[in-house]
């Protein structure tokens, strides 16, 4: 029995193990591959040039971390009050019979791959916007042209993406809410709107949060769904209309032919996608603590 | 303790797996009689397929070693000058000054780009000149060419793209700037797709788009344009009517060594040109 456990320990260690150093050989990895470039280009002329045209010498990727950070605020715009307010309907105002089939179904969303996601969106949102938003634009600016490639495609896209992470990981901790918040918030006078507005989300208000920071997440790293309906168009957008070019678009689309200098550039350009993230979830972190507690 | 053990773990194996980015040493051939190596330099349009018919020709002779270098076209013709290739790589034609550098030119293979517009497009027709003005964003309206009075939505391929290096090099997209560096001149304004399947669909679904494919993407859902007046087809880009079409040539500059010959045999035998068109290019054969 002794040794058994032993075993057993073992493994579990090799494999906890094994997750930090995938983490660590990735970091200097990539960190090893992109600084020369980095370091050689000058590290501000990286991140605010505006001309990212590898092929001509030109490695400026605001446009790049543009679009990124557009599409993934239109995402979230999009994608939290949809998610919360499913989450809320779930736990609190569905009957429990129904609220399981509607989980399960939002769920699924979770299992489709990202590449029918971007080719839905290819067919089906593209020239929705192209022939359904873009005359309510034109109503305003009749000079505008668009194509439907552009971030408000890929905002909506990703907000059904990010929706499942949202729904379930708020609901969940709606539901976790103890009993007595919610019998005492009642039998004090307060209706249903009131209870749920002002009792079980600011209860709920951790988890909900982490939701938001998983989801947007997944939102700045997707790459295959973007990439098709985005159009890559390397400039600073000026609304939502126009195509932006993601870093993780730009990185997937561009490493498979790369020259040497560009794919080190590419590389460059992910340091950055991991220290923007890094950022956001740091930030994500303070911001949980702060209302962590409040709550408490 | 334990804790130190799996420090100590996690460092060794990180450098472990560090130790194997050091560059490679390279293989000297080993030369007798029958055996030998073939160096090949110059276009890096050509190298991915020097690249293919190398590893299928060493994988049946093993004797053969085969080293495929880039450095563009220009550099397949100083190489040849220099000897330090047996064949200079180039995805031209060779130029006046450079044929007394050549004793001879052999054509492997030969590469077309289709320009495609979108099914509703009343253009049926571009010329060289206007393809290039409307890639680098000086035409920016179909009216200007032709068609209906609306916008053209330019659609290109991503930077590093064979496909896209075929383009801009023949249509003279991607001109030389007074430093003699070449600058791809592609319009900021174009969509990018990442394959030629997403470029299809893009002009298939969008109206007044242009696009290119390569010859072998070819499909009813797009409309393709003639160029010069020239209908784009395996033929026309063989017999060289078609204009955005160019040969991958090997050139050489002295006698061939034995092993030299060996290889453009292979290349040029029923079994290389199905290699040349699987990688997407036209048999020569």
């Amino acid at each position: 029995m002794k040794t058994y456990e032993k075993v057993i320990e073992k493994i579990i260690m090799i494999s906890a193990v094994m997750s930090t150093i995938s983490v660590a050989l990735i970091t200097v990895f990539i960190f090893q591959s992109g600084l020369p470039v980095l370091a050689e280009y000058g590290v501000l002329d990286f991140i605010f040039g505006t001309t990212w045209s590898p092929t001509n010498g030109s490695y400026g990727i605001l446009p790049l971390i543009a679009g990124t950070l557009a599409v993934t605020l239109g995402a979230l715009v999009i994608g939290i009050p949809t998610g919360i307010a499913c989450a809320i309907f779930l736990s609190e105002i569905l009957p429990k019979k129904w609220a399981k089939a509607f989980k399960s179904a939002i769920e699924l969303l979770a299992g489709i791959p990202s590449v029918v996601y971007g080719f839905f969106g290819l067919v089906v949102i593209v020239p929705a916007i192209r022939n359904y938003v873009l005359p309510i634009y034109q109503i305003f600016d009749p000079d505008i042209s668009a194509t439907g490639f552009s971030i408000l495609a890929g905002a909506v896209i990703l907000a059904i993406m990010i929706l499942p992470t949202i729904v379930s990981i708020s609901e969940n901790s709606i539901t976790a809410v103890p009993r007595e918040f919610k019998e005492a918030s009642l039998a004090l006078g307060a209706n249903k709107m009131e209870t749920i507005v002002k009792v079980l989300i600011p209860a709920a208000s951790s988890g909900i949060l982490s939701s938001i920071i998983l989801g947007m997440g997944r939102a700045i790293g997707e790459t295959m769904a973007v990439l098709l309906i985005t159009g890559n168009m390397a400039k600073v957008p000026g609304s939502i209309m126009d195509p932006v070019a993601t870093l993780t678009g730009t990185i997937a689309m561009e490493m498979g032919y790369a020259s040497p200098t560009h794919q080190q550039a590419l590389f460059a350009v992910g340091i950055i996608l991991f220290v923007i993230i890094m950022l956001l979830n740091i930030i994500a972190q303070f911001s949980m603590r702060g209302l962590g507690g409040k709550t408490n | 303790m334990k804790k130190i053990v799996s420090i100590t773990l996690i460092s060794i194996l990180a450098l472990g797996a560090l130790a194997g980015c050091g560059p490679r040493s390279g293989d000297t051939g080993t030369g007798n009689e029958t055996a030998g190596s073939v160096v090949i330099a110059g276009s890096t349009s050509v190298q991915p397929l020097s690249e293919e018919l190398a590893a299928a020709f060493m994988d049946a002779n093993s004797e053969v070693s085969v080293e495929v270098q880039g450095g563009g076209s220009g550099q397949g013709i100083k190489a040849i000058q220099e000897k330090i290739a047996d064949f200079g790589a180039l995805s031209r034609n060779v130029k006046e000054e450079e044929k007394a550098a050549v004793t001879k030119e052999i054509v492997i293979a030969k590469d077309g780009v289709a320009v495609i517009v979108n099914s509703e497009s009343k253009v049926d027709n571009l010329t060289i000149e206007q393809i290039k003005k409307i890639y680098t964003g000086e035409i920016t309206n179909w009216s200007e060419v032709g068609g209906e009075a609306a916008t053209i939505i330019v659609v290109s391929r991503e930077e590093g793209s064979g496909t896209r290096g075929a383009f801009t090099e023949i249509t003279k997209v991607l001109e030389k700037n007074e430093a003699g560096e070449e600058i791809d001149n592609t319009t900021k304004d174009s969509l990018v797709q990442g394959s030629t399947g997403a470029v299809m669909q893009t002009v298939a679904t969008t109206p007044n788009t242009i696009g290119y494919v390569s010859l072998g993407a070819l499909g009813d859902t797009v409309k393709t344009v003639k160029v010069e007046g020239v209908t784009v087809s395996e033929e026309t880009v063989l017999s060289g009517a078609y204009k955005i079409s160019r040969p991958f040539l090997y050139v050489v500059g002295g006698e061939l060594t034995e092993a030299a010959q060996f290889f453009i045999d292979f290349i040029l035998s029923e079994e290389g040109q199905m290699i040349v068109e699987e990688s997407g290019f036209i048999p020569v054969l």
